[in-house]
Formats: C-alpha cells, sequence, structure tokens
C-alpha cells in the first residue's frame, strides 16, 4: 500500500527539513513548498536519493494569501499530512520600533500559516481525513517583554488550531498543535541556548512523527518545557509584570 | 563556547560557525584562520581551533549515486551512517569504514581513515575518485589523482589543513547482504595472535581485541574476529528474502557523567576477562548483522562520558611489519605495568600504503584507550617512547597530547608537509589546536 504524501510548509527552515525527512525515511511522498522553490533543488535530489521516494518542490508564500487555494490545487496530490513550519521571529527592539516589521511579524506566525490551514482543513474534512501539524510556541502562552510581537501571533495560532481541532475532531481529521521550547536552528543560530532545555530538530521530528502515531493533540517536544510553562502560566500578573524574564 | 574532541580532552575555548553555503564558507575564511570540524571524532584537539571552528555538519547533501558503478557523489558533512542507511538495501556499502558511523565523510578523508580490511584494501582515500576543495583565498578546486595531483595527495590524510573539503566522489562496494560471517579465535598470547594475523591475511575484515591486562605468557592474549560480507546463500531462509534487513535494536544513552573511578583496574580488568570468556565459548563461525559488527560502540550513545568530566584518550601507533612483534609486546608491557588500564585494546594488521602524509603503513596498529590522569599522560610518553624506539608513527585523528618534537621524530614526512603548507601560505587560514601543538 502507497503511504499517504506529507507536504512541509516552510521547507528551507531546519525543523521541517527535519520532519520531511522523518516521514520520507518512511516511505512517504514528500512535498516541499517554500517562497523559493528553485532554492530546494539541492534538498530535493538529497532526500530523493537517500530515501528513494518521490520528491516535488513547489513555491508557497504564506504572505500571499490570494495563492493558496491555487498553491493546493497545483499539489500532484491533496496531501495525507500537512506540516506548517513557517515562522518569523525577528529582534524584539526592531519590531517595537517598527510597526511595520511588527505586523510582518504577526502575520507570518499567524494570519499565514492560518489561511493555508484554513483551506487545508476545509478539503481535509470533505475528503473525511487528514492531519494539521502547526508548529506554533510556547512563546505564545504568555506575553513577555522581551517577545511578545512574535508570542502573541503564536497564541493566535495556538488559538486558532485549537479552534481547528475542535472543529474537525469528528470529522476525521486530526490536528496537532507543537509548543516545542528552544530548537538549535537557523533561528536561534546566534543565541546562547541552555543545552538542556534545546531540542535538536531531529528531536522535533521524532516527536511529531510519534504524537501522529499515537493521536496527541498538544505536544512540548521536551518535557522539560511543560513544568517551565505552567510555572511562568500562574506567576499572577501583578508580580509577572515587574520581572524580566 | 567550550569544544573538544571525542575523548572530552582536552576542551578549549572556540567560536563555532555553522555555514551553509559556499559563500558563507569564503566569509569566514576572509576573517582569518579556522579549522574544519566534522562531527568531531577525532578523539583529541584536530577539529577544535583558537578563534574559529567551522562546524561542515550543514554541508549534508548527498548529489548522485550511480547504481552501476556505486560511485556517490556528496556533500562533505553527509554522515557515513546516512550513506549506509540509504544505500545498503540497495546492495552497496563503505568500502572502508572507521570503528564507528557517526563521522562524516570530509573527517574521514581529511584523516584517511582505514578499517579491518586496511591489509587487504587500503585506506578510505583509494576510494576517493575526486574532492572539491575550497582553499585559503576562498577558490574552490576539483582535485583527484589526476587533476591537482598533489593537494589531493596532502589532502588525504592531511587534518584539515590544506582546506575544506566540500564534496567529494566515492566509491561504494558490492554487498549481497547486510550480514557478516564472523569467524572469532581466542588466542592465549601476543605471539600467537601475530601468527593467526599473518595466516589470515586472506580474510577481508580481521581485528583482535586484547586483554591489555594480561601479563608474562599471556601477554596480549585476545580474540581474533575475522569477517566476509555474507553473500545471499550463507543466510538463513527466512533471512534470504530480505537480505538487507536486519533486527531494529534499541539505542541505550549514556545520561550523565559516570565519575572517573568507574574505571579502575579492577572493572577494567573484569571486563576483559569477560569479554575474553564469552568470546571463547562463541568461538567458531556465526553470522553478525552489519551494526552490531562494525559499530557495536554506536549503540551506547555517548558512551565518551563513561570516563567521567575528565575525560580519556587514545593512543595509536603503527609499527613496520619488522618491529612489530618486540614492539607491540614493549607496548604493552609497558601498559600492563602500569595497571592503568585501557578499555579498549585494539590490534589491526596494516596493508602497505605510500602516501604524503596518511597515518598506515606496513605492519601493525595499536589502540588502546586510557582516562586522563596523571599516571596515564606518563604511561603514554613511555609508549611513545617505545613507539619511536620501534621506528613507529602516530595516528593524528587520536592524538591529544603528543609534542612537537615526538612527531618530527616519528615521520620524516613532516617536514614536506610544513613546508607545503608554508608555500600554500595555508598556515594563515588554516590552524587547529593540534596543529599548533604539533607546529604544522
Ligand atoms: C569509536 C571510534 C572509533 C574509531 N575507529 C576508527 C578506525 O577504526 N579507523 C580510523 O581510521 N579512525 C577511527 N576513528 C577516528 C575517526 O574515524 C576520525 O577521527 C574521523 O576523522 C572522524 O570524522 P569526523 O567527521 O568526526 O571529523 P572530526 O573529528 O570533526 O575532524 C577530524 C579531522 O578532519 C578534519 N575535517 C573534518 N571535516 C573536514 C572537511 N569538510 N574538510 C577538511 N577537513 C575536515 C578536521 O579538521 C580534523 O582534522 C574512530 C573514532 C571513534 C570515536
Ligand atoms: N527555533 C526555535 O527555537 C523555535 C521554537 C519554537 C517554535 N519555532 C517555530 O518553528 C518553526 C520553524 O522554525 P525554525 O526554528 O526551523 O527557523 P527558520 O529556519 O527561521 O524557519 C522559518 C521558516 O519560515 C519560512 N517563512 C518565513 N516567512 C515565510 C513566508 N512569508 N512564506 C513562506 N515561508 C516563510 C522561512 O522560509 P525562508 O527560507 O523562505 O525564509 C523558513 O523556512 C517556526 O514556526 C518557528 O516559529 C522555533
Amino acid at each position: 500500500m502507497s503511504k499517504g504524501a506529507v507536504l512541509i510548509l516552510g521547507a528551507t527552515s531546519d525543523i521541517g527539513l527535519a520532519v520531511a525527512h522523518r516521514f520520507a525515511g518512511l516511505g512517504h511522498p514528500v512535498q516541499l513548498a517554500a517562497r523559493d522553490a528553485a532554492g530546494l533543488e539541492a534538498t530535493r535530489t538529497d532526500m530523493a536519493l537517500r530515501h528513494n521516494v518521490e520528491v516535488t518542490t513547489h513555491a508557497f508564500d504564506a504572505l500571499a494569501l490570494e495563492s493558496h487555494a491555487g498553491f493546493i490545487d497545483a499539489l500532484p496530490e491533496l496531501p495525507r499530512i500537512a506540516v506548517c513550519a513557517v515562522g518569523l521571529m525577528g529582534e524584539q527592539s526592531e519590531n517595537e520600533a517598527d510597526m511595520e516589521r511588527a505586523v510582518r511579524v504577526m502575520r507570518s506566525n499567524y494570519e499565514g500559516p492560518a489561511s493555508i490551514f484554513g483551506h487545508l482543513a476545509n478539503r481535509f474534512a470533505a475528503r473525511g481525513s487528514g492531519a494539521l501539524v502547526g508548529i506554533s510556541s510556547v512563546a505564545g502562552l504568555r506575553g513577555r517583554a522581551t517577545n511578545y510581537i512574535y508570542g502573541s501571533a503564536k497564541a493566535g495560532f495556538t488559538a486558532y488550531l485549537s479552534g481547528l481541532r475542535n472543529r474537525l475532531a469528528g470529522e476525521g481529521v486530526h490536528v496537532l498543535t507543537v509548543l516545542p521550547g528552544f530548537v538549535a536552528t537557523r533561528m536561534t543560530e546566534d543565541l546562547e541556548l541552555p543545552e538542556k532545555l534545546t531540542a535538536e530538530p531531529e528531536e522535533v521530528a521524532d516527536a511529531i512523527e510519534a504524537a501522529l502515531r499515537k493521536g496527541r493533540n498538544i505536544i512540548y517536544v521536551r518535557k522539560i518545557w511543560w513544568g517551565i510553562m505552567t510555572i511562568i502560566c500562574n506567576i499572577p500578573e501583578r508580580i509577572f509584570k515587574g520581572m524580566k524574564i | 563556547m567550550k569544544l573538544s574532541g571525542w575523548g572530552r580532552y582536552p576542551v578549549h575555548t572556540t567560536a563555532l560557525c555553522r555555514p551553509r553555503t559556499p559563500e558563507a564558507l569564503q566569509a569566514e575564511l576572509a576573517d582569518g584562520p579556522v579549522i574544519a570540524r566534522g562531527n568531531g571524532r577525532a578523539y583529541g584537539d584536530s577539529a577544535v581551533a583558537q578563534g574559529r571552528t567551522v562546524q561542515m555538519r550543514h554541508f549534508s547533501h548527498m548529489i548522485s549515486f550511480d547504481d552501476a558503478t556505486g560511485v556517490l557523489v556528496a556533500e562533505a558533512g553527509v554522515l557515513l551512517g546516512d550513506v549506509i542507511t540509504a544505500f545498503l538495501s540497495r546492495g552497496w556499502f563503505p568500502p572502508v569504514t572507521p570503528g564507528t558511523k557517526f563521522v562524516t565523510l570530509g573527517g574521514m578523508i581529511a584523516a584517511d581513515v582505514h578499517g579491518k580490511n586496511h591489509h587487504k584494501d587500503g585506506s578510505f582515500g583509494s576510494f576517493v575518485d575526486w574532492i572539491e576543495l575550497m582553499g585559503p583565498d576562498g577558490v574552490i578546486k576539483r582535485c583527484s589523482p589526476r587533476r591537482n595531483k598533489e593537494l589531493f595527495e596532502w589532502t588525504l590524510g592531511g587534518m584539515g589543513l590544506t582546506g575544506v573539503i566540500l564534496r567529494a566522489a566515492i566509491r561504494l562496494r558490492p554487498v549481497e547482504s547486510a550480514w557478516i560471517r564472523q569467524t572469532t579465535r581466542a588466542l592465549p598470547n601476543l605471539e600467537a595472535a601475530i601468527e593467526a594475523f599473518e595466516a589470515a591475511d586472506e580474510a577481508t575484515y580481521s581485528v583482535a581485541w586484547i586483554d591489555c591486562l594480561s601479563k608474562g605468557d599471556q601477554l596480549g592474549r585476545s580474540l581474533l574476529m575475522l569477517g566476509e560480507h555474507a553473500a545471499g546463500d550463507d543466510l538463513k531462509k527466512s533471512r534470504k528474502k530480505r537480505p538487507f534487513e536486519v533486527p531494529v535494536k534499541s539505542k541505550r544513552t549514556i545520561p550523565f557523567d559516570a565519575p572517573g573511578l568507574a574505571l579502575n583496574r579492577f572493572t577494567v580488568r573484569a571486563f576483559n576477562r569477560l569479554y575474553y570468556w564469552n568470546g571463547t565459548r562463541k568461538a567458531g563461525t556465526t553470522l553478525v548483522d552489519w551494526d552490531s559488527y562494525f559499530y557495536p560502540l554506536d549503540a551506547i550513545l555517548g558512551w565518551n562520558r563513561i570516563y567521567g568530566r575528565r575525560g580519556f584518550m587514545q593512543f595509536q601507533c603503527a609499527l613496520p611489519l619488522e618491529t612489530s612483534a618486540e614492539g607491540l609486546k614493549a607496548l604493552l608491557e609497558a601498559t600492563s605495568a602500569a595497571g592503568a588500564g585501557s578499555f579498549l585494546a585494539v590490534l589491526k594488521r596494516f596493508g602497505a600504503q605510500e602516501s604524503r602524509f596518511s597515518f598506515p603503513m606496513a605492519g601493525y596498529t595499536l589502540a588502546l584507550d586510557f582516562p586522563v590522569n596523571r599516571t596515564t599522560l606518563q604511561l603514554m610518553e613511555r609508549l611513545d617512547a617505545i613507539t619511536l624506539a620501534h621506528q613507529g608513527r602516530f595516528y593524528l585523528a587520536k592524538d591529544s597530547r603528543m609534542s612537537a618534537q615526538t612527531l618530527r621524530s616519528s615521520d620524516t614526512r613532516v617536514s614536506d608537509f610544513e613546508a607545503m603548507r608554508a608555500a600554500g601560505g595555508l598556515p594563515a587560514r588554516f590552524h587547529s589546536k593540534q596543529s599548533e601543538r604539533l607546529s604544522l
């Protein structure tokens, strides 16, 4: 039996790439989507060689909302699983100073991903099967001075995924929310991250594959993050507002 | 950040950069000297630089594979384990492999690694058709036994000191299954072990594990393991249909730094005894899957932590055939007398090899692991002296503490290597903590 295709939105990201390898390794055809589709060529060749599966590349811009429906129509097949690794963090200080930048971060983490998932959700529901995997962030669980532009957009995306899951629960479509803590990727390359709290992209990929197999709804990748976030979310606001974290 | 090799000794502070494109790598080079780093499996300080170390793991694309010839073209950061995962099921295996699959192709070329088949097939370099090397000026050159021949030859075994390898074409070997037919022989002492090696020169793979605490008549008692790639017909009926499938094994991880004491001479002695008797009982021919045969230690992730925080070192030398018996005896005697213990003592036979700077030479190579402490550091110096007295040389991929003087006394090729580096303006662009220590 042939396995269903896996669509990776944001396939140039380290996390998206690791997820693609994970599923290709299991024999799934993979559809790689990114803004610069031509830039995915080396990845396509590599993935096809390593895993002996069909790999296709597709141009996709999360911010070009009007193109989303057509993008899905042009895929070789409606995927079984769609993973969204699109995201943009930017510099908090710049995001604060320049509202254009702030809005771009908000749109890239929430509006764009929500739009493409909206289209996919409708088609998956019509088919009666499929899985949507949204990579959101623990940063969305509570707004902090150091990261609230990005965090608020992720909060929106997390709530959206939760709503989709609720809506589609009876329709054979599964929604998985991924809240990774720190991950060692291009996004965080210049930050000094604590080793014990930082996952490798391959760990995120393994966690996603396992969570889909087990039908889990929300995962944190490294479990310690559940604990950290539980504490952070329970600090009373009057204390929290004076804290520097 | 703090960085070391696999032995976790010595530890140095360096800035680790992770370029993703040749352009980004060129920019790093333009900023002053660096050293390339593959997967950090060299034991000492070969892949750590004062200043900046360039991690090559993002250059990890496979580019093409020719089903007819087995030639794989891939970027230097591709892991050997990934090559096996991709091509063993299609009937291809690495022609030469070190004792771990967690090495990069770039690291294998830069150290010109050897396997258990060196006496038959030579080192990894014999299976490299060409490489693409970024030189000190950022220019990428295709080097092969025909084109830029000298640069090609210096780069094999050149420990990253000739430039950064970006891509390579390597020839895999065809195999009929994922299984190895292993014959184990228990040998009472070193003499018997050498005799058995010499008698087994037709075997594709040969390696001996030595109980390095044995003394007197039993000095060098060991288990010799010979291996052949199993043909389809060697497999049981149930396996014949899927000759490339092997049972999935669980991985164990050493989660924390074990105390340095965990490996005192008593536990080492117990380990060696157990290994010896266990092997004796199983003596004879068995079928072993590729992973257990070539990479037994890979099943325990992070096993380098069992030596504790202070880390460990490996001593590996090669001795010419003429002095091997005598030299090995002296090395084992010194080790045994120090009682410093060695968790792994591995003996291999090398075939002839002509090369500019690679480690292997016709004879025997002995590798011993030691935890880092004052006694073992002193012992290593004695082992250096014994090696020199027997015209032996040292493996740079394992070295973490040798002196520049020792290296020069062991190998007349060092001055040519230095001259080549100077002529090419290489010292200003490529250096490692090791090259500084050894003044290469
Ligand atoms: C358990 C174990 C068993 C081993 N068994 C064997 C064995 O049987 N035979 C054997 O020969 N070796 C053996 N080794 C040593 C190992 O094969 C070599 O040290 C190898 O070079 C490690 O590859 P790496 O990718 O980890 O390179 P690193 O350790 O990161 O680097 C090693 C050297 O290669 C250079 N290098 C790495 N990548 C590049 C590049 N792209 N361009 C230029 N230079 C580069 C570095 O500068 C450095 O000098 C063993 C090591 C371990 C840990
Ligand atoms: N790294 C972490 O610590 C961490 C933690 C929690 C969550 N996350 C999330 O994990 C996901 C993957 O991130 P990463 O860490 O792998 O970092 P990354 O490499 O920076 O990935 C971000 C990806 O988003 C893509 N992207 C940005 N804007 C886009 C747009 N308008 N249209 C299409 N693609 C767009 C980028 O593509 P281009 O190549 O075209 O720019 C890139 O592939 C993100 O959602 C991120 O927020 C990361």
